[in-house]
């Protein structure tokens, strides 16, 4: 911070940079994979290739929320903001993750069962990890002091974390009217290569966009503090306002 | 520090505050007249069919009870804050969990008050067979307010002290509360349809677990939350 501030290296970090166009032409390939490659399904026909999009994004949004409940522990025990900052990150990238599996469940469901939205476990649980994650980013939003923000949101997404399994389950006994749920077993292996690759393809993309965000807070952060710095810096030649 | 003590502190703290909300009932009468006015709002949106209205009692009064108890958990924190009296209990020595519990206990004596006049005045105006359920019903009230009261209390201790506090409290709180309004809504449901089914049981487990994982997790959580 300060002295050693090198703008070429901050602004344009090559390793980022490099992996964020690998995982976007991984994302093309598989998608195209999938899309080209696969035949389509005997009932749903077409319609079953928003299944290589639906999936992923449903379970990196899982996956997003678990990594923002460690990053959050982490903070706990180590005391050091870079791992708030991180579990912000993953979380911003999280929730557009979990909108993108609402949306495609959504378009999914009107060809297939005919409505846009049911009552159903999966589906429920998911629009409450999306409200969820709202209220993780609006109290970070409401809050100033960034120590006492940090232990908030650990302990936001703590309980938050717990609540996730016990909010399925609930809805699932409240009622059910899902397919079971889709493992390699269950679906025709020609479709398994494609949706894991699309899996990590998303993951990547999580990634990228976590890596992203964090590099942007940083730099937000690295600046307030020097601006700070430089309003307490004391005034010399007894200058006076 | 022994367990005794701080139970002895948690107390003293549950009694301030409820000698406080004593004296000036502002917070009570504010709480119970909203909460009566969602149960009329309630009955002018979905009625005036009586069976209509009697299906969907179980949902209004607890939605009723959420809706009223939001209201109420920022008020205990900014009580202390008004003052700066949030820095002197923390400066007391011994546990911190004393304050929450204690702020749980006095949430919860105030919301079950409430409750003893909500009730009986839902079941006037929505014609429910209040005594035929028996004690079940009292149980699955008490379990559900517990849980309710238990997180309110737990993230009022962060929204009271944020920005936009009013509407940041529900916003963190109801999504965490959905398995507790599923089992505390079908639970009163089946009990008011005398449990024809004998679907209330499994209901009330759990609303018993989701009580006890709640009630570890934030009084352990708090001291993060609450420490300076």
């Amino acid at each position: 911070m300060g002295t050693g501030f090198d703008a070429a290296r901050v602004l344009r970090p090559r390793g980022l940079q490099f992996f964020g166009w690998f995982a976007l032409l991984f994302f093309l390939a598989s998608q195209a994979g999938g899309l080209l490659l696969t035949p389509p399904d005997r009932d749903m026909g077409h319609l079953q290739k928003i299944m290589y999009v639906h999936v992923p994004s449903a379970w990196m949004s899982l996956l997003a929320y678990a990594i923002v409940f460690g990053f959050g522990v982490m903070f706990l025990w180590k005391r050091d903001l870079k791992w708030d900052l991180m579990a912000a990150a993953t979380a911003e990238a999280g929730i557009v993750f979990t909108g993108l599996a609402l949306l495609t469940g959504s378009i999914w469901g009107r060809p297939t069962w005919g409505i846009w939205w049911t009552w159903d476990a999966r589906l429920t649980s998911e629009a409450v990890l999306f409200i969820m994650y709202a209220g993780y980013l609006a109290l970070r939003a409401m809050t100033d002091d960034e120590m006492r923000r940090a232990r908030w949101s650990a302990a936001i997404a703590a309980l938050g974390f717990l609540n996730t399994y016990i909010v399925y389950m609930s809805v699932r006994w409240w009622r059910t009217l899902h397919q079971i749920q889709s493992s390699p077993s269950t679906v025709d292996p020609q479709y398994v290569l494609f949706l894991r690759l699309n899996a990590f393809a998303f993951l990547f993309i999580l990634i990228w966009f976590a890596a992203s965000r964090y590099r942007v807070a940083r730099l937000t952060r690295d600046i307030e503090e020097s601006v700070e710095e430089r309003a307490l810096r004391p005034q010399t030649e007894g200058v006076h306002v | 520090m022994s367990v005794a003590s701080e139970l002895a502190r948690a107390r003293a703290i549950a009694w301030k505050d409820l000698t406080a909300e004593r004296r000036t009932k502002a917070n009570f009468n504010a709480v119970l007249f909203f909460a009566a006015l969602v149960l009329l709002l309630f009955g002018f949106a979905l009625g005036p069919d009586n069976d209509a209205l009697r299906g969907a009692a179980a949902g209004v009064l607890w939605l009723t009870v959420l809706f009223g108890g939001v209201l109420s958990f920022n008020r205990s924190y900014e009580m202390e804050l008004e003052g700066g009296a949030l820095e002197a209990l923390l400066l007391y020595p011994g546990d911190r969990r004393a304050l929450f519990l204690g702020k749980l206990l006095a949430n919860l004596a105030f919301l079950l008050l409430v409750e003893l006049v909500l009730v009986p005045l839902a079941a006037v105006l929505y014609d429910l067979p209040l005594f035929r359920p028996g004690p079940g019903l009292f149980g699955v009230i008490i379990l559900g307010t517990l849980g309710f009261v238990t997180l309110g209390t737990f993230y009022a201790a962060m929204a009271s002290r944020a920005r936009a506090r009013e509407v940041l409290l529900p916003l963190l709180l109801f999504p965490m509360l959905v398995p507790l309004l599923l089992a505390a809504v079908e639970a009163t449901k089946a009990l008011l349809a005398r449990d024809l089914m004998g679907d209330a049981g499994s209901w009330i487990r759990l609303l018993v677990v989701f009580d006890v994982i709640f009630l570890v997790a934030s009084f352990f959580a708090f001291e993060y939350v609450i420490e300076e």
